[in-house]
C-alpha cells in the first residue's frame, strides 16, 4: 500500500513576508481508504547558530553549546482520526505568520554558522503497526521591506603596489594600477552587485580577475563570540590577460538563500563582504575587499 | 584473302607462268636498297607538281620562289599540319571558356598563415552580423571542412555525474585524464556529449546537463590548436544551441502542462511555477565559477528571458556583451562576441513597431538579421513597412531588403502568396524605373523559388510594363539580366519557360548586342546543362532558333575567334539536343533551317554536317538500286571527309566496301538487262581515287580500306571468262604507287592523310610493296591462264595495261622491273593483237619522258621494246 504526503504551497515561490497568511493544501494519495489518527501540521522557524571550531574547542562545537533560537512554532490539526477514502485528497490550510512574543521574523539564511529556516511539516499518525508518515517543507521569509531609502553611494578604488597591506615583499612585487568601482556597496539583496574594474597597466600579464563573495558570521555566546569569514561563491569576471584600459563590468548575483539582508541581532551576527581578487600569471594574489551592507526593499 | 594469296605464290608457279619473267620476281622479293637510295620504295619518284606544269602546253618556266603576280598564293603547310589523327568523335565538345587562374592570387590565396588568422578573428565574426547575411547552416559546413587540423587535441573528461556508477572509479580516475584526440575523434565526442546532454536532459537529470554544457564551454577558452577553433566553435555551440532549446522546451512545456493541470491553481499561479523554475535556472546559471562557460550557457538560454520580464533580453545583451571583455584571448572573445550576435533578435522588432519613423531602422533589421528570422516574420514585416513613414526612408529599399532576405530563407507556406501580393503592390507603384527594377529584380527570386510559370508570367508582364516607357530598360541591363539568372536558377525545365508568353517580349527588352547576346548565352548554358532528354517540342525549338540566331547574327568580321568557337559550342549544344526519332525527314528540315540560319559558323555547318551524314548512313540503305547506294556512299563518304567528318566517312565507305557482294551480275538499264561490270569497274575505280586521301582508322591494320575493298572483289562472282577482277587489281597499282610518295597528288584541306600520318615510314612502304607484289603477282597469274590461242587478245591487252601501269608508275630504273615491263610489251605483241597505233604512241611518250631529267633510264628501255610491224 503506497501512501504519498506532500505539501503544496500556493505560491509557488513559497515566498513569505511576516504578517501574511501561509495558504495552501496537504495532499494525501493513496489507492486504498487510509486509516490514521489524526493528521497534524505544524509550523515552525528556527534560528541554528553553530561554533566553529576554530574559534571554540572542537568538542563544544561538536556538542554544540549554543542553544536554537525559534522564531516561530505554531501546529495544527488539519484532520481528526478517522479515515481518509482512496485516491487524491487535498487538505487545505491556512497560517498566520506571526512570531512568537517579541520576536522579529529574520529572513531565511542558510550559512555555515548560522542557519535560519522555515518549515513546515506534516504528520500523519497512523494506527499500530503502521509508521507513521510525515513530510517537511521549507518555506522561505523575507523580511519587511526597509523603509529608508537607500541611496547608491559609488565607491571607487584603486590598486597600486603602495595600496597593499601585509605585503611582506613589497620591493620585489611587479607594478601595476588597477582601477575600478562599485556602483554600491549597499546593495539591494535582489539586485546584483554591479561595477567596474579598469586595469591600467600591469607588468606581468593578468591571469584572472575573480569576485569573491564572503559572508562573516557571528556568534555570541557565553564565553564570548566567534566570527567566521567563508566563501559563497567565487565568479570569474575576467580570463586572460585582458585589454587593459578597457572597463571590466563587474556583475554578480546574490544567490538567493545564501545571502539575506545584513543581520545584527543580539546573539549573532550575519554580515557580507565582496573581495575583488586579481591573480597574476605568476599566481600572485591580490585581492582588495569591500564590507557589504545588503538591504531589501 | 590477297595475304594468304601471297604466300601461296611460290618461285616455282611463278617461273611456270612466264619463264622470259623470271627476274621480275627476283624484283618482287626483297632488296634491300634499291639504286637511287631511296629505301624500299618501288614506285616511281614523282613530283606532281612539276608533272603538273609539264602537261600544261603554255606552261611558263617558272623559277621557284619568284613572285608572280599571277601565281596563286600557295600555302603549303604539311609541316604544321601533322598530327595523330583525332579520335572517332567529332572534337567540338570541348570547351575552352573557362579563365585560368591568375598564379598571383592563387598564391595569394590563404597560404600567408598571418592575413589567414587574421581573417580568421576579423571575418568569421563579422560574417555572422554582416548585411550578406549567410544561413548559418551553410556557413557552419563550411566551417567545419576549412578549418580542420591533423594535431592532437585535447579535452580533459570529468566524470560527468555521479549516476554514471557502473563505471568503476578506476576508469573514471582514468577518464579524467587529459585525451589526446585526432580531429575526428573530437567531433565524435562532442556528438557523444551532446547525445549525453540530450539523454540527461530527457531523464530530467538537469544538473547533470548543466555540468555537461559547461565542460563544454570551458573547450572554448583553449586556444592551443588554433586552426581547428572555427570547427571547434561551430561543434559547442551546436551544444549550446540544444541546451538553449531543452531550456526553452522545459520551460513551455511547464506552462502549458501546469496550465492542462490547473485544478487547484489560478493562472497566475501557474505562470509563477514557470517563472520560478527559470528564475531557479537563472540563479544556477549565474553563479557558474568561469567566465566563459557561464557567458556561453546564458547566452544559450537567452530566449528564457522571456519568462522573467517584460524586458526581454534587452537589457541582457548589453550586459553579455560587456562581459566579453573580461575574455583575455582576442580569439576567444571574438567567437564569444560571435555567439552572442547569434539567436533571437524579436526584441529588436518589437522595439522597432514602438519607435517613431522606424523606416531606417526596420531595413537595417531586416538586413542584419538572418534570412529564416526575417522570413519567419515576413508577413509583420510586410506590416510594420506599410505603416512606416515613407519621407524618411523609401519602402521600395525596405521591401527590397526584405525581398533579399526572403531569397535565401522561406516563410512559412500559407502566407506565401499573400506576402507576394502585398510586396508587389507597393513594388508595382514605384514610379521611378530605376527604383522599380532594383526592387524588382530582387523579388523575382522570391516569386520563382515558391510560384509557378503563371506568377512569373505576371511579374514578368509587369517589368515590360514599366521598363518599356522612353526605354528605360537601357538603364537597367544589369538588373534584368540578373531577372533572367534568376528564372534560369529556378526553371530547368525549357517547355514551360518558354511557354511563358512573357518571356521573349522580355528578352527583347535587351537591345544592345553585347548584352542581348550575353543574356541569350546564359540561356544557351542553362539549356545545355539542363536539357538531359532531346526534345521536339516546337515551342522549344523556335525560342531556341530565335536565341541561337541573336547569337549566331551577333558574330561580324571583328568577331573573336575565341568567341566564335564558345558561340558555336552553344549553338552545336542546342542542335544535338533537337530529335525528331525516326521523323527524319523533320530532322533533315530543321537541319536545312539551321544552315541558312547559322551559315556564318563554320563549326555549326560541321556538326550539321554530322547531323547530314548520319542522316544519310540511314537513309542510303532503304534505296532499292544498288549502284545508287554505292555511289551515294561514295559521295556522303567524300563529303564526310571534306568536313573532316572521319568515323562518318569510315563508317560510309565500309557500308560501301561491304555492298559491294550485293552487286548482281546484270541490272536492268532503260528496259534492257545489261551486264553489270562496268558500272562496277566505274564505281571501283572512283572508290579506289577516294581511298588515296582517306587516312587509316587507328584501331584497324594498314589500309584497311583498301585491303577490305581487293578481299571483296576476290570474293566477288565475277562473270565467267571476264578480266574485270584483273583489271581492278591493274588499276588498284596506281592507288598504292601514289599512295607511297612523300606528297600526295591531292588532299583534303584541314585534314591528314595517310602521307602526313606514316610520314613515309619504312614499315608503311613495304606493307604497300608486299601488297603490289601480291597484286602484280595474281595478275601475271591470269595472264598466264589466258595463255591459250583463243584469249591471245585478252592476254595481250591486259598486258598491255600492266605495262602501261609500270612504265608510269612503277620505277624503271630497276633493271628487274624494266625487264618485266619489257616482257609484257613482248607478251603483249605476241599474238598481234595490239594496237600499233597505240604503242607507237606509248612509244613516243616514253621518248620524251626519257628527254627529262633523272629519266633518262627510260631510254634504254625504249630500245629494247621492238615494235612489230603489222602483218
Amino acid at each position: 500500500m503506497s501512501v504519498s504526503v506532500d505539501i503544496r504551497l500556493k505560491r509557488a515561490n513559497k515566498v513569505y513576508n511576516e504578517g501574511e497568511v501561509l495558504s495552501g493544501v496537504v495532499v494525501l494519495q493513496c489507492k486504498e481508504p487510509l486509516p490514521h489518527h489524526g493528521i497534524l501540521l505544524s509550523m515552525e522557524g528556527l534560528v541554528n547558530l553553530q561554533l566553529s571550531s576554530k574559534s571554540v574547542g572542537v568538542f563544544e562545537a561538536f556538542y554544540n553549546s549554543v542553544k536554537p533560537i525559534s522564531l516561530l512554532s505554531s501546529s495544527i490539526e488539519v484532520a481528526r482520526s478517522g479515515k481518509i477514502p482512496g485516491g487524491k485528497t487535498e487538505i487545505p490550510f491556512e497560517f498566520p505568520l506571526q512570531a512568537k512574543g517579541n520576536k522579529v521574523l529574520y529572513e531565511t539564511y542558510h550559512g555555515v554558522f548560522v542557519n535560519i529556516q522555515y518549515t513546515l511539516r506534516c504528520d500523519v499518525k497512523r494506527p499500530l503497526l503502521a509508521k507513521d508518515l510525515s513530510r517537511t517543507c521549507e518555506f522561505i521569509v523575507h523580511c519587511q521591506p526597509q523603509k529608508a531609502k537607500v541611496s547608491p553611494s559609488p565607491v571607487s578604488f584603486s590598486i597600486t603596489p603602495d595600496t597593499l597591506q601585509n605585503s611582506r615583499e613589497r620591493d620585489t612585487l611587479p607594478k601595476f594600477l588597477i582601477r575600478g568601482h562599485l556602483d554600491a556597496t549597499c546593495c539591494v539583496v535582489s539586485q546584483p552587485l554591479s561595477g567596474e574594474v579598469v586595469v591600467e597597466h600591469s607588468d606581468i600579464p593578468i591571469k584572472s580577475i575573480e569576485l569573491q563573495l564572503v559572508r562573516v558570521e557571528t556568534c555570541g555566546c557565553a564565553e564570548g563570540y566567534a566570527r567566521d569569514a567563508t566563501e559563497i561563491q567565487n565568479i570569474q569576471i575576467a580570463e586572460g590577460d585582458v585589454c587593459h584600459g578597457l572597463p571590466i563590468p563587474v556583475y554578480m548575483v546574490f544567490p538567493r538563500l545564501f545571502t539575506c539582508p545584513t543581520l545584527e541581532t543580539t546573539n549573532f551576527k550575519v554580515e557580507f563582504e565582496v573581495n575583488i581578487v586579481i591573480v597574476l600569471q605568476d599566481d600572485h594574489l591580490i585581492t582588495e575587499n569591500f564590507p557589504l551592507k545588503l538591504c531589501r526593499v | 584473302s590477297v595475304a594468304v594469296n601471297a604466300e601461296t605464290w611460290t618461285l616455282h608457279q611463278f617461273n611456270e607462268l612466264l619463264e622470259v619473267h623470271h627476274a621480275t620476281y627476283t624484283w618482287l622479293h626483297f632488296e634491300a636498297v634499291s639504286e637511287n637510295g631511296c629505301a624500299y620504295r618501288r614506285s616511281r619518284w614523282r613530283k606532281y607538281e612539276t608533272e603538273l606544269q609539264r602537261c600544261r602546253p603554255e606552261a611558263l618556266p617558272i623559277e621557284f620562289g619568284d613572285y608572280h603576280p599571277l601565281k596563286p598564293i600557295l600555302v603549303t603547310d604539311t609541316k604544321t599540319r601533322r598530327g595523330v589523327r583525332k579520335g572517332s568523335t567529332s572534337s567540338s565538345s570541348s570547351s575552352s571558356s573557362s579563365v585560368p587562374p591568375d598564379p598571383l592570387s592563387s598564391m595569394l590565396d590563404g597560404t600567408d598563415p598571418l592575413s589567414m588568422f587574421a581573417s580568421e578573428t576579423s571575418t568569421v565574426p563579422r560574417s555572422v552580423v554582416g548585411h550578406d547575411f549567410e544561413p548559418w547552416s551553410a556557413k557552419r559546413g563550411e566551417i567545419l571542412t576549412r578549418f580542420t587540423t591533423t594535431e592532437k587535441l585535447s579535452i580533459v573528461r570529468k566524470a560527468t555525474s555521479p549516476a554514471s556508477s557502473a563505471v568503476s572509479e578506476k576508469v573514471r580516475t582514468r577518464l579524467e585524464e587529459l585525451d589526446d584526440l585526432e580531429e575526428q575523434d573530437y567531433a565524435n565526442r562532442i556528438e557523444e556529449l551532446n547525445q549525453s546532454l540530450k539523454e540527461a536532459w530527457a531523464s530530467d537529470q538537469k544538473v547533470k546537463a548543466l555540468k555537461i554544457v559547461i565542460q563544454c564551454a570551458k573547450l572554448l577558452s583553449d586556444t592551443s590548436v588554433i586552426q581547428f577553433y572555427p570547427s571547434k566553435f561551430v561543434l559547442i555551440t551546436d551544444i549550446m544551441d540544444t541546451f538553449g532549446d531543452c531550456s526553452m522546451c522545459v520551460f513551455l512545456f511547464l506552462h502549458t502542462n501546469a496550465l492542462l493541470l490547473s485544478d487547484a491553481f489560478t493562472c497566475e499561479d501557474v505562470n509563477d511555477t514557470a517563472k520560478e523554475t527559470c528564475l531557479n535556472w537563472f540563479f544556477k546559471i549565474a553563479s557558474i565559477r568561469e567566465l566563459l562557460p557561464r557567458l556561453y550557457v546564458e547566452a544559450s538560454i537567452l530566449k528564457c528571458n522571456h519568462f522573467l520580464n517584460k524586458t526581454g533580453i534587452s537589457t541582457t545583451l548589453p550586459r553579455l556583451t560587456a562581459m566579453v571583455r573580461g575574455i583575455g584571448d582576442p580569439l576567444v572573445a571574438a567567437y564569444a562576441r560571435a555567439y552572442l550576435c547569434r539567436p533571437l533578435l524579436t526584441e529588436m522588432m518589437e522595439r522597432c513597431k514602438t519607435m517613431g519613423n522606424n523606416a531606417l531602422l526596420l531595413n537595417s533589421v531586416m538586413r542584419a538579421f538572418r534570412p529564416e528570422f526575417v522570413a519567419a516574420r515576413a508577413t509583420d514585416f510586410i506590416g510594420m513597412i506599410k505603416e512606416c513613414d515613407e519621407a524618411g526612408f523609401p519602402k521600395h529599399l525596405l521591401f527590397g531588403s526584405l525581398g533579399r532576405s526572403l531569397a535565401s530563407a522561406d516563410p512559412p507556406e500559407p502566407e506565401r502568396l499573400t506576402i507576394l501580393n502585398e510586396a508587389w503592390k507597393v513594388i508595382t507603384k514605384v514610379r521611378s524605373p530605376r527604383d522599380y527594377i532594383i526592387c524588382a529584380e530582387i523579388w523575382v527570386e522570391f516569386t520563382c523559388r515558391h510560384f509557378t510559370k503563371r506568377e512569373v508570367n505576371t511579374v514578368l508582364a509587369d517589368m515590360i510594363k514599366h521598363m518599356t516607357p522612353d526605354r528605360a530598360f537601357e538603364d537597367a541591363y544589369p538588373q534584368l539580366q540578373s531577372v533572367i539568372g534568376k528564372i534560369l536558377t529556378y526553371f530547368h525545365d525549357f517547355s514551360i519557360l518558354f511557354s511563358m508568353e512573357r518571356f521573349l517580349p522580355f528578352l527583347d527588352m535587351f537591345q544592345k548586342d553585347s548584352v542581348r547576346v550575353e543574356v541569350c548565352r546564359s540561356i544557351m548554358e542553362v539549356f545545355i546543362r539542363h536539357q538531359l532528354e532531346p526534345t521536339r517540342d516546337p515551342v522549344i525549338l523556335n525560342a531556341m532558333l530565335h536565341i541561337c540566331k541573336t547569337m549566331h547574327d551577333s558574330v561580324n568580321a571583328l568577331t573573336l575567334e575565341d568567341e566564335k568557337r564558345s558561340l558555336s559550342l552553344l549553338i552545336i549544344g542546342f542542335i544535338r539536343m533537337v530529335s525528331f526519332g525516326r521523323d527524319f525527314e523533320q530532322q533533315l528540315n530543321f537541319c536545312v533551317e539551321s544552315r541558312s540560319t547559322f551559315c556564318n559558323l563554320e563549326p555549326v555547318l560541321v556538326q550539321l554536317i554530322h547531323a547530314c551524314a548520319a542522316y544519310s548512313f540511314i537513309t542510303i540503305p532503304s534505296l532499292s538500286s544498288i549502284f545508287s547506294r554505292l555511289s551515294l556512299y561514295l559521295l556522303s563518304g567524300q563529303v564526310a571527309l571534306a568536313n573532316q567528318c572521319l568515323s562518318q566517312a569510315d563508317a560510309f565507305l565500309k557500308a560501301a566496301v561491304s555492298v559491294l557482294p550485293e552487286v548482281p551480275r546484270s541490272i536492268s538499264v532503260e528496259g534492257k538487262l545489261r551486264s553489270s561490270e562496268s558500272f562496277l569497274l566505274d564505281f571501283i575505280n572512283n572508290f579506289l581515287s577516294t581511298l588515296l586521301v582517306v587516312p587509316d582508322h587507328p584501331e584497324h591494320g594498314v589500309l584497311y580500306l583498301v585491303r577490305g575493298l581487293l578481299n571483296m572483289v576476290q570474293d566477288y562472282t565475277w562473270e565467267d571468262n571476264s578480266d574485270a577482277k584483273v583489271r581492278v587489281y591493274i588499276s588498284a597499282l596506281p592507288l598504292l604507287a601514289a599512295m607511297s610518295q612523300e606528297t600526295y597528288l591531292y588532299s583534303i584541306p584541314k585534314m591528314d592523310s595517310n602521307e602526313t600520318l606514316y610520314g613515309g615510314d619504312p614499315k608503311f612502304l613495304s606493307e604497300i610493296n608486299k601488297l603490289c607484289e601480291t597484286l602484280i603477282g595474281q595478275v601475271l597469274d591470269h595472264l598466264k591462264a589466258l595463255g591459250r590461242e583463243e584469249t591471245a587478245r585478252r592476254q595481250g591487252a591486259l598486258a598491255f595495261s600492266l605495262f602501261g601501269v609500270l612504265v608510269a608508275h612503277g620505277d624503271l630504273r630497276n633493271n628487274k622491273l624494266s625487264q618485266l615491263a619489257v616482257n609484257l610489251w613482248n607478251l603483249s605483241h605476241k599474238h598481234g593483237y595490239c594496237d600499233t597505233r597505240f604503242s607507237v604512241r606509248t612509244l613516243d611518250h616514253m621518248k620524251q619522258q626519257a628527254q627529262q631529267l633523272d629519266m633518262s633510264h627510260l631510254s634504254d628501255t625504249v630500245q629494247r621494246l621492238a615494235l612489230q610491224s603489222r602483218t
